[in-house]
């Protein structure tokens, strides 16, 4: 078991949620490329934590405060989506103009 | 090699092949209640290659905070936005698609040569004895009780804000009969006035 094997995992974990954070049209798979992404950034954290930090584990710290703040950005995501659906009618990301110009 | 080598290694790529598979089928599947059920595997996945980590509490915490929390969050704003659209298809969408294939496979080339070339001081140390769980919670408590405390503040901010943005503020079935009226004053539901001390049943007889 190599630190390289979960770092390039995690990169292509990081890679696949920004394609589909790009190409999504329903905004719910858009939260949801969003939710992979930090898991790649988490499964990074927990790597550098066991390899290069196991007597204190810092890493795993920063994982859990990583994932307090996944839950909170879920919870605020989702009800954001649920407002701009009940305004829109559509939970299209080609039709979210609003701030764009 | 020994065997707890070939366990681990066979271990874990099953993990992270069952992980890109489900990633990869969030992104690509049509359907978005399969994407969301694929994202519960993805994290699962990701539970188990903590545990290949020596993590036991990190692990505890992504399933019961990304499965059992995030994603029925995320299945709850699925069912509640249960419009079957067929979304109107954009001219030159292929472009769009295939340049951020390209840029994603660049960016994968670009940190796997980076991941591969650089000497990482791996420490020798051997792992902590009483599981990681009594350090991470003298960390919590020690050196980032601040950052502790905010990330509860922060949670109950987003309790507030979620309530306050998914809250329906007209109601449905009063709002054409009340409009032509109540012009000016924000329409609420219509609550009956009680006085302390009397249950509202009991003025009628």
């Amino acid at each position: 078991m190599q630190l390289q094997y979960f770092l390039i995992v995690a990169a292509a974990l990081f890679c696949i949620g920004i394609y589909g954070l790009i190409n999504s049209r329903n905004a719910v798979r858009v939260l949801m490329s969003v939710e992979l992404m930090l898991n790649a950034v988490n499964l990074n954290f927990m790597a550098f934590s066991d390899f290069l930090d196991p007597l204190d584990v810092k890493g795993q710290v920063f994982t859990v405060f990583v994932i307090a703040i996944a839950a909170a950005e879920a919870a605020i995501g989702l009800a954001i989506v649920l407002a701009i659906y009940r305004n829109r009618d559509t939970v299209d990301m080609e039709q979210f103009n609003l701030l764009k110009w | 090699m020994n065997l707890a080598e070939g366990v681990q290694i066979v271990s874990f790529g099953l993990l992270a092949a069952m992980m890109l598979g489900a990633a990869l089928g969030v992104v690509l599947l049509s359907n978005v209640v399969y994407s969301a059920f694929l994202l519960a595997g993805a994290f699962i996945s990701a539970a188990g290659l903590y545990l290949l980590l020596n993590a036991d509490f990190v692990a505890m915490a992504q399933v019961l905070v990304y499965v059992g929390a995030v994603n029925v969050l995320i299945i709850f704003a699925i069912m509640l936005v249960n419009k079957r659209e067929d979304f109107t298809p954009i001219p030159q969408a292929w472009i769009r698609k295939t340049a951020t294939a390209v840029v994603c496979a660049g960016l994968f080339a670009l940190l796997s040569t980076m991941v591969l070339a650089t000497p990482w001081a791996i420490s020798t140390d051997a792992t902590v004895p009483s599981g990681s769980m009594v350090v991470i919670g003298k960390h919590f408590f020690t050196d980032f009780l601040l950052p502790f405390e905010l990330a509860s503040v922060l949670l109950l901010m987003a309790l507030i804000g979620a309530i306050v943005l998914a809250r329906r503020e007209f109601l449905p079935d009063l709002e054409e009969a009340d409009l032509q009226q109540t012009m000016l004053t924000l329409p609420e539901r219509p609550r009956e006035l009680t006085p302390a001390g009397s249950n509202p049943g009991s003025h009628s007889k």
